[in-house]
């Protein structure tokens, strides 16, 4: 008999203009020790199902039809209590993002303790005791010291081990990790696979991993089931699903992801979703707005932008004395060149100073020591707004987060319309609207896009805008702060060709951030890898692929999650 | 820690002064205090006298740093008016307005916080949405009104209680306070209620908002998701989560209660600082005027620096040095 088992399951969410079904006709069974990945693009409906079967659907979301049934016995339809005394006792669940799901106000042994008692008949000091071993279990060295502190105090991937801890902590013998590792570089995700790999392999539990990641699912999962809008399009073994799926959903969808192995030219697309066929129409660079009187300055050097022995400094302690201050070197003397129209890539892990090296070349920071060049000038010796604007006109930032980098109470056509209006670029407000309408059907939105707000729009689409506004300036140089890490694989795709066909067709120079690896590689001339704020290498993109100089390069290339197994 | 705090009194010096420093201003721009203390029939030779004593002849700078030196100490000169020591006058005020005011701030407290909470937690029941309004009708009507309606039902109709005044008082020696009698507390219910409904009011809503949006949090989920009980979850990790923002408001709050009791004072004729602050005005007594405007900016400054140390012992993120 299956350990879980969900028969028929459909998830409605009513409201006034009509019920929206999130899932149906779901159908899966899990065993113990057995790992399930549910794999979707994001409003697939993978985390309504694993919140369905703990009862914890956001209202007003119900279940009108279907059977979750635990070890046989249905658990859909249980009083409250009854509920509750199933969640984290037979039942456990893992958030996504562990720097949010710990409340920040009580330590870890009161929350462990906490959960410990309430399912398990222990004393206080019992319960200590068994919640030391548990931290211990998933990896968090001394236990015994940790065990007091605060969340905050705790690492993103020592955090996420908490959660663990937490969900594992009265023995459950089925765990839904809902996105476990999205949040999480690829050194610490590694290390958190493992992890739940090892739990299932030792206690045997039954574990469900939902995810948009199909590396997550080649690394650790039995059986896959793929999601599409609410419906199960295929469930099967993992070999079969990434090797040979049946479904062209399925089919596009892996080829969809960036292969970390080969340079290709574009990115495919994922041709089963309709909106992937948004044609670009190409411009010509002659003609267009885009080129006109880029009244570049003629240093006829080989390099765009030249950073010189950067540093940055965040007071991380601060004290009346200087002796006691305490400083966090973010960025520490990084020197790095960026020819002409080439992509240049830069790496790393969080934390390892990559966005902070292009806040200071865009200006949102001042650092603290060093040069940054830009065609010929030194951007740190510019004294007046005036000067600092041209060259600002010249650069353009992409920022990673599609939601909160455009003012949602500004239209869309008063978003691209207002670095014009800044940098007096047109002449009249009537050329504005025909810039912003032109540019705006350029990224594939069309000019009707211009009357509607943000958050009208999908993140991918948001992008676009986003993308648009920085072309306002008629840029030459264009930096890209993990411009797609917030996206689908399939939107991804577009926004990375889009990006691709831009810099190609207005002789762009970019500076591409990612901690992707595979990304990194279908998109750069040139990478730089950064650890703990200091340039570890800088190579041509196909020879760090091939054979990586430093053995960190080494070890984050070893870290990729391959498809398929290999 | 040291460090905040010190940074925080520095501030709090800075504030104190730039108070004075408008107190101060008030003697030299708001009448002359000669021809205020000065009868009519006083000779031209005699206000000189009177002016050389006060010390109206030095320079701005020494009197500003003989006002701020006597001041520190306590001193804030004579009344106009009643002539006697200010400080007199404010030493048997003060303690009718501060316990007006805490007992007024605790019923804010001790009613709006529950309510509050109920509101958020029971967001669609009857009960929770007539709170919601009552802390609307609390919100929009005028302290005054609600203080005559009060002595009007009470005082006036029923003669529960008294309408005016505070009632016995015991004198502690450096305090007098109407908490130890019957009859004291009896006349403090009326002005404290009073006092306490927009405060309330707002707390209702401060506290639901805040809450609802706690219990958006991933972490209440998780809560949720391991099987801890409503109560714990409500109570132990939403409630305290919530409290964390709404200390600020509350204790600006508590100060405003002290600062502006003027109002409730008036209607009920409480013999408090605002009733006192309120005659002074009409007598254009600026000695007192300027003791009270220093007394309550030391009050707000002193709350502000507690709520800044309350939250350093709620907030574990504050305490610890990365």
């Amino acid at each position: 008999m299956a350990l879980l088992e969900v028969r028929d399951m459909q998830v409605e969410f009513p409201s006034r203009r009509g019920s929206v079904t999130a899932i149906r006709n779901v159908n899966f069974e899990l065993a113990s020790g057995e790992i399930l990945g549910i794999v979707g693009e994001s409003g697939a409906g993978k985390s309504t199902i694993a919140n369905a079967i703990l009862g914890l659907l956001e209202p007003p979301g119900i279940m009108p039809r279907g059977r979750v049934l635990l070890d046989g016995k249905p658990i859909e339809n249980l009083p409250i209590e009854k509920m509750r005394q199933i969640r984290g006792k037979r039942i456990g669940m893992i958030f996504q993002d562990p720097l949010t799901s710990l409340n920040p106000l009580q330590t870890i042994e009161q929350q462990l303790v906490e959960t410990i008692r309430i399912h398990l008949d222990l004393n206080e000091a019992d319960a200590r005791t068994r919640a030391i071993n548990m931290l211990e279990q998933v990896g968090i060295p001394e236990p015994e010291v940790r065990i007091r502190h605060y969340p905050h105090q705790f690492s993103g991937g020592m955090r996420q081990r908490v959660v663990i801890a937490l969900s594992l902590c009265a023995e459950p013998e089925v765990i839904l990790a809902d996105e476990p590792t999205t949040a999480l570089d690829v050194s610490i995700q590694a290390q958190i696979l493992d992890l739940m790999r090892r739990l299932v392999r030792e206690t045997g539990v039954g574990m469900i991993i939902i995810t948009h990641d199909m590396g997550v699912i080649s690394e650790t999962c039995d059986r896959v089931m793929v999601m599409y809008r609410g419906d199960v399009v295929e469930t099967g073994p993992t070999r079969k699903i990434l090797g040979n799926p049946d479904h062209p959903y399925t089919r596009s969808l892996i080829s969809a992801v960036p292969r970390p192995d080969k340079r290709m030219d574009r990115f495919p697309l994922v041709e089963y979703i309709e909106e992937a066929q948004i044609a670009h129409r190409p411009l010509d660079i002659r003609t267009h707005w885009l080129g006109q009187s880029r009244d570049f300055g003629a240093a006829n050097s080989e390099f765009l932008v030249s950073v010189r022995n950067l540093e940055m400094r965040f007071v991380t302690v601060r004290s009346l004395f200087r002796s006691k201050r305490r400083y966090l070197r973010a960025v520490d003397d990084v020197s790095f060149d960026i020819r002409k129209g080439e992509v240049f890539g830069l790496v790393g892990e969080s934390g390892s100073g990559k966005s902070t090296v292009a806040r200071m070349i865009c200006g949102i920071y001042r650092p603290f020591a060093g040069q940054m060049i830009f065609d010929g000038t030194d951007l740190t010796s510019l004294k007046s707004l005036r000067q600092v604007n041209r060259h600002r006109r010249q650069m353009q930032m992409i920022f990673q987060d599609p939601f909160s980098s455009l003012n949602g109470r500004m239209r869309v056509a008063d978003i691209v319309a207002e670095p014009i209006r800044f940098h007096r670029l047109a002449a009249s407000n009537d050329e504005v609207k025909s810039i912003v309408a032109d540019l705006l059907d350029h990224v594939g939105l069309g000019a009707a896009a211009g009357k509607k707000f943000p958050h009208e729009f999908s993140g991918g689409q948001r992008q676009r805008i986003s993308i648009a506004r920085a072309l306002a300036t008629r840029p030459r140089f264009l930096i890209c702060d993990e411009p797609t890490s917030a996206l689908d694989v399939s939107i991804q795709a577009q926004i990375l060709n889009l990006l691709k066909d831009l810099q190609e067709e207005l002789a762009l120079t970019m500076l591409f951030i990612s901690h992707d690896l595979p990304v990194i590689r279908q998109i750069c001339d040139r990478v730089a890898v950064m650890r703990d704020g200091k340039l570890v290498e800088i190579a041509d993109t196909e020879t760090l692929f091939e054979n990586p100089r430093t053995k960190y390069s080494k070890h984050l290339l070893d870290l990729m999650p391959r498809l398929g197994g290999t | 820690m040291l460090f905040f705090i010190g940074r925080r009194l520095y501030q709090a010096a800075l504030v104190m002064l730039t108070v004075a420093l408008v107190a101060f201003a008030m003697f030299q721009y708001v009448g002359d205090p000669v021809s205020n203390l000065a009868g009519q029939d006083t000779t031209v030779a005699d206000r000189e006298l009177l002016r050389e004593a006060l010390g109206l002849n030095d320079s701005v700078l020494e009197q500003f740093g003989r006002f701020i030196f006597n001041a520190v100490q306590g001193e804030f000169g004579q009344s106009y008016r009643m002539r006697v020591p200010v400080s007199d006058l404010i030493a048997e005020r003060f303690p009718a307005t501060l316990e007006l005011s805490l007992v007024s701030a605790l019923i804010a407290l001790i009613v709006g916080i529950p309510m509050g909470v109920y509101t958020a937690l029971r967001r669609n029941s009857w009960l929770a949405r007539s709170f919601m309004t009552l802390s609307l009708i609390g919100i929009s009507l005028p302290t005054f009104l609600i203080g005559i309606f009060l002595i009007l039902f009470f005082g006036v109709i029923l003669q529960w209680l008294p309408t005016f005044g505070r009632g016995q008082v015991v004198d502690l020696g450096w305090w007098t306070t109407g908490l130890l009698t019957a009859s004291g507390w009896k006349s403090m219910i009326m002005p404290a209620i009073t006092l306490a409904v927009f405060q309330m009011t707002l707390i209702v809503r401060l506290i639901r908002a805040e809450m609802l949006e706690v219990l958006r949090t991933d972490y209440i989920k998780f809560a949720r998701a391991r099987g801890l009980t409503e109560r714990s979850i409500s109570f132990s990790h939403a409630l305290k989560n919530t409290l964390v923002p709404v200390i600020t408001i509350i204790g600006l709050q508590i100060g405003s209660l002290i600062a502006f009791a003027i109002i409730t004072e008036s209607v009920f004729q409480w013999p408090g600082m605002g009733l006192l602050f309120i005659q002074a005005i009409g007598e254009v007594d600026i000695p007192i005027m300027s003791a009270y405007l220093l007394l309550i900016g030391f009050v707000f400054v002193l709350i502000n620096l507690i709520v800044d140390i309350l939250y350093f012992s709620i907030d574990p993120r504050l305490r610890v040095e990365r």
